[in-house]
């Protein structure tokens, strides 16, 4: 970038130039650097921003600092080349006249103090350097079942290769192994017969579509759009260059030999439901004991789901599973009956007419009740009693067949884990390590599948019950390894219909994430942003925090634990930023010295009756929470400065000894809530900026000061209600503690 | 990704925004069409989501910044598709922008409502409260313009607004446009309505003032709502201290929606604890035939079941009846424990179902349903693809699902030519 120009452009538009003196605030810019100062009527107007384009074309101007609305709103209108200019908005309308009284000392002010800190923003910011190189789009496509075949014909038909691996000597999972599967079409109320093997001879048909049976995964390294794999296949190793993962390795069956409460291997003639479509193909429904007609089948629901002591979720597919199988039974013997023992049916939406029709079937039983006992009769046959709640008694059931509806686990799981007691985030054993600080206690992960070489963990983190975390509800395929899209069962217990539907949308994930890498763009949640965190490696003393603390497994390590970078595995959040005690990790646009610096500009008044504080503010959650308080003319405390983050993980110890030393009474950070029902688009950024502030004693006894100056709160982005009250409990708790000793200093 | 084509988006809510933005971020344009003059559909008007009991518009909020920034979507509010002629990777899609009556120019600095005379119910809230003729949808409505009713508004023989609007923001002689597009696929992403509750006539819907819908009560829940918050019931403002929920208003009855909505026994879980959480007193009672929380959901189901002021009862419920103090009164069935149940409380909320908004839409004559109304995906698209519960009675990450694949089978239309 040639040397920086800064233009400062006013609006005095929206109430701004009716409740500030505007030629102070031009003033005080120009104090800070600024080359140019205006001020507009209406600025967001075609002539407003013609004066900006001028600058910039006819004074060379290259850093924008436009003092107006919200960072939200006008963003078409304000919108220079990011490559070329640095633009940094200010926003006195929500955040100073909206929600402060016009035209008083404090509130000028503070408008001039935000104009101060956004011409220091944009003096130390600069343009990105995108990082762009030839990237392999290709896509491996680990599970050769329903999921995995769908994802890889969708992946192809969209233009993408595909390498599909599947461990078994054939494809098709469970699905060719169903004798029939429940409806798929209207009127969603018959058996089909699976439709797996057309698609099979699709996939091995498809030229783009290489597929590799017999084949595991030895080990992936890499990083979105150079992914070397290495395979196992058929005992020998290959390896295979692709660009994106999905990971659709699909379930595994509850250990029904937990089951023995409800006979299962006790009692021969009670069998799962997976053993029940083995049964089911091989013609008439018999008994395994001595191979007889079944003529009376119980089945009984949640076997070992919905119980803490076993599977705590529900499946969601064995309601349907069951009223499948007991159609089975009256196909095999129109003079057999069916039992169905169950807690809730849970059918959802059209799947209603396939319940409907089992309803309708006079030899299908449904009974919402318990199982109370069971017991191996003399002849093989097995007494169900159960307490049948619909009838409001006890009866006991003889049947020939007793069918466990089983549930689903994810295939990451490895062997003899309990899925109602996993380790956190990474599956694995408790083992205690020899270190320099002592003996601490670690998890060891197992691997099991992706054998990914990255050094937070081998598999995908998960949040519980093993199924890969993601961004649940708003976005469900952002996992937290960039490149690497779950879909079908292995993340969620779901049907073959769903899992399909799951594959097409994991496909899109993956062509756009090598889309947007191959023009060295971030993905979700700060999609397009071209900057990348440069590391200063010269200063790294090997602590091994911005490894650590990643949530998106970005950085390695090398033998002396120096972080690796993959850049293309980042998204931007700046935790590694936030994470360096040595403060070598910066963005050519954000950077702990920008952050710093802003936080020396900030002119403390030297006596003032109310604590003054300087707040970090997470700008996807308490950003916008700030304008709807603004909005709707909140007035809160005008001795509050905010500055603003992409994330709370970027949070730097040191700015809190800059803001402390320099006489400001104490710090707050508003951010996203986090915990098992995280709203931080990083996953972890705001935890992690919890967990620097226990920390963060160290620094403050170094200064004598108290803890409780700093502190840390959870705001949704709906609660800008509470922000009055929050500021003003934070303000009077550092009243009762005095002013900070170092003011004046 | 030359292609001058680009994939038309029926529906703005958060299957049609998924749509649209995830094919452009893979590098194809997208255009949204939308009815109301904001995006983001129902999920708009939810006080929380269930599980998580998070806002929508958090993740709303990134997605209209992911909008906002990225050229490759565009959108138009107010619109409608008149007709669609043409065939995949070339269909004409005529589509009718009604007026706003408010340009570019809007600021929002609200000077035009104190002005504004006229008031109308506000539909956002379904009718708890009132705007004025002059409005902005809500609090965090995008695009952040106000919109004039121009069913209510006065026109020029007013026009105080206009007085009052000092940068020429408002139009009170523009008029509806017709946009022609020139699309090579379209995504129906058309969503749901609530189903009327007013059919219901065992259960005093619109009868009986205190028996109120699972969408109101996220209004009233709301802090942005037409109570800020207070759950207080609407014949006399009183505040709700015991409530009752009865699932299946409507849904899984061979008289009304033959099929389960799927996600009605999570939202009045959910709404119990809005209540709950409000007030330590209070009680829920939620009448169900199956509670249906599947997946990972069942944490949930327990985490509510555990609270002693919360009863689950399996049974239907009869009837409504009204009490002399306005309290409805709940007539059930216990299945469970036997008998009947009376049970009066201060508000009844119906766990009204999903109805496809495709059903008597004029989308039908390109878009194939079964006989609810929901579009039957069988493989062979032929460029018309559904998304969301246009498709499916679903819950909002598993549409948010459906429409990442929606948008890669909107983009294979475009690869395929």
């Amino acid at each position: 970038m040639s040397e920086a120009k800064l233009g400062v452009y006013i609006c005095t538009d929206c109430g701004i130039g009716e409740a500030l003196n505007v030629e102070e605030l031009g003033n005080a810019a120009k104090a800070r650097g600024a080359a140019v100062v205006k001020t507009h009527p209406f600025l967001c107007s075609q002539e407003g921003v013609q004066v900006i384009r001028d600058d910039i074309n006819n004074e060379g101007v290259n850093k924008i600092v436009i003092a107006a609305c919200s960072q939200r709103v006008n963003t078409d209108v304000f919108d220079f080349d990011p490559l070329k200019y640095v633009t940094e908005r200010v926003n006195i309308r929500e955040h100073v006249v909206w929600c402060q009284p016009p035209n008083t000392e404090e509130t000028q002010t503070m408008a001039e103090d935000y104009v101060r800190l956004g011409v220091i923003r944009a003096l130390r910011s600069e343009c990105p350097e995108p990082k762009i190189t030839d990237i392999n789009r290709d896509i491996l496509v680990v599970g050769g079942g329903v999921t995995g075949i769908t994802a890889a014909i969708e992946a192809s038909r969209a233009g993408s290769r595909v390498v599909l691996v599947e461990k078994e000597a054939e494809l098709g999972g469970w699905a060719r192994k169903m004798y029939r599967v429940t409806p798929t079409k209207p009127p969603f109320a018959e058996l089909e017969k699976p439709s797996i093997d057309a698609k099979i001879e699709e996939v091995k048909n498809d030229a783009n579509i290489t597929v590799k049976t017999n084949t595991t995964i030895a080990s992936i390294e890499g990083e979105p759009g150079m992914y070397r794999a290495t395979l196992n296949v058929n005992g020998s190793e290959e390896t295979v260059e692709i660009g994106a993962i999905i990971l659709a390795t699909g379930w595994k069956p509850y250990e029904a030999s937990r089951l023995d409460h409800l006979g299962y291997g006790k009692f021969k003639n009670v069998v799962t439901n997976v053993e029940m479509e083995e049964i089911a193909s091989k013609g008439k429904i018999t008994r395994p004991s001595d191979g007889k007609e079944a003529k009376s089948v119980v089945f009984i629901q949640c076997a070992g789901q919905r119980d803490e002591n076993h599977v705590p979720y529900c499946s969601t597919v064995c309601c349907n599973v069951s009223l499948k199988q007991a159609m089975y039974v009256r196909e095999s013997n129109p003079d057999a009956g069916a039992y169905i023992i169950y807690k809730d049916m849970r059918t959802p939406g059209l799947y209603e007419n396939f319940y409907k029709a089992a309803q309708d079937d006079e030899g299908i039983f449904l009974a919402k009740g318990e199982v109370l006992g069971i017991e191996e009769t003399g002849d093989g046959s097995i007494m169900v009693e159960v307490d049948n709640q619909l009838l409001g008694k006890k009866v006991k059931i003889r049947a020939d067949l007793v069918v466990l509806a089983t549930g689903m686990l994810t295939s990451l799981l490895p062997e003899d884990f309990p899925v109602n007691d996993l380790t956190p985030e990474y599956v694995g054993n408790i083992v205690k390590k020899e270190t320099q600080d002592g003996v601490i206690e670690e998890i060891e992960a197992v691997p099991t599948t992706l054998h990914l070489k990255y050094r937070q963990g081998p598999e995908m983190p998960h949040l519980k019950y093993g199924f890969p975390d993601s961004h649940f509800i708003c976005f469900p395929y952002e996992t937290r390894r960039t490149g690497i899209y779950a879909a079908g069962a292995v993340r969620h217990p779901m049907d073959a219909v769903q899992s399909a539907a799951d594959a097409a949308g994991a496909v899109l994930k993956a062509i756009q994430c090598l889309e947007l890498t191959s023009q060295g763009k971030a993905v979700h949640p700060r999609s397009g942003d071209q900057t990348f965190p440069e590391f200063r490696l010269e200063s790294c003393t090997q602590c091994r925090r911005c490894t650590v603390e990643c949530p998106f497994g970005v950085l390695d390590e090398d033998e002396k634990g120096t972080p690796k970078e993959h850049p293309y595995r980042c998204r931007r959040c700046g935790t590694c930023m936030g994470a360096c005690p040595q403060r070598i990790i910066n963005f050519k646009n954000y950077s702990i010295d920008m952050i710093s610096s802003m936080i020396k500009t900030v002119e403390v008044p030297d006596e003032s009756e109310e604590p003054f504080i300087v707040a970090l503010i997470c700008e996807n959650d308490a950003y916008p929470a700030l304008d709807m308080a603004g909005q709707n003319g909140i007035q809160y405390s005008p001795n509050y400065r905010f500055i603003t983050l992409r994330c709370l993980g970027g949070t730097n110890l040191v700015w809190i000894a800059d803001a402390l030393s320099k006489g400001i009474d104490g710090v707050l950070l508003i951010g996203c809530k986090y915990g098992d029902d995280y709203q931080c688009h990083f996953v972890k950024g705001s935890q992690m900026a919890s967990e620097r502030l226990g920390k963060v004693q160290e620094t403050l006894d170094r200064l004598m000061l108290e803890s409780d100056r700093v502190q840390q709160v959870q705001l949704a982005i709906n609660e800008w209600d509470k922000l009055p009250q929050i500021l003003n409990d934070f303000s009077d708790e550092l009243k009762e503690l005095g002013p900070n000793p170092y003011k004046g200093f | 990704m030359a292609d001058q084509k680009e994939i038309l988006v029926i529906g703005g809510g958060i299957s049609g925004i998924t749509t649209a933005v995830e094919a452009a971020e893979a590098g194809f344009r997208a255009t949204i069409v939308e009815k109301n003059p904001y995006l983001g559909g129902r999920v708009a008007q939810l006080f929380k989501y269930f599980p998580k009991l998070c806002p929508p518009y958090c993740g709303l909020e990134i997605n209209f910044r992911r909008i906002k920034q990225n050229p490759k979507v565009s959108f138009y509010t107010m619109a409608e598709v008149e007709s669609i002629s043409g065939s995949e990777g070339d269909f004409k899609v005529t589509v009718k922008v009604r007026p706003r009556y408010v340009n570019e120019k809007c600021t929002g600095c609200r000077k035009c409502v104190e002005a504004c005379p006229v008031e109308r119910p506000n539909d956002f809230n379904f009718g708890l409260d009132n705007t004025k003729a002059i409005y902005l949808p809500h609090d965090l409505a995008f695009p952040a313009m106000y919109v004039i009713d121009d069913k209510v508004c006065k026109g020029r023989e007013c026009g105080k607004c206009v007085d009052a609007c000092k940068y020429g923001a408002i139009d009170l002689d523009m008029q509806s446009r017709t946009v022609e597009l020139n699309v090579a696929s379209i995504v129906t992403a058309t969503g749901w309505n609530p189903y009327d509750a007013t059919r219901m006539d065992n259960l005093g819907f619109g009868r009986i003032k205190n028996v109120i819908t699972n969408m109101m009560m996220e209004r009233l829940a709301a802090p942005n709502g037409p109570t800020k918050g207070e759950i207080k019931r609407p014949s006399d403002g009183k505040a709700v201290e015991s409530i009752a929920f009865v699932q299946c208003a409507g849904s899984r009855d061979e008289n009304h929606l033959p099929y389960c909505s799927a996600i009605c026994c999570m939202a009045s879980l959910k709404q119990a604890t809005y209540i709950r959480e409000k007030n330590p007193e209070s009680k829920a009672y939620i009448f169900y035939i199956d509670l249906r929380a599947p997946g990972k959901y069942e944490d949930f189901l327990k985490r509510v079941d555990a609270d002693e002021n919360v009863q689950l009862i399996k049974g239907k419920v009869a009837k409504i009846e009204e009490d002399s103090d306005g309290s409805p009164v709940v007539v059930a069935e216990d299945v469970v424990n036997g008998g009947k149940i009376r049970q009066k409380v201060d508000m009844v909320v119906l766990a009204t179902g999903m109805e496809s908004a495709l059903k008597n839409s004029s989308l039908l004559s390109t878009v194939k349903t079964e006989e609810s109304g929901f579009a039957i995906s069988d493989g062979q698209t032929g460029g018309v693809i559904p998304a969301g519960v246009a498709s499916r009675p679903n819950d909002v990450t598993t549409s948010v699902q459906g429409a990442t694949g929606a948008a890669l089978k909107s983009i294979q239309c475009l690869v395929r030519r």
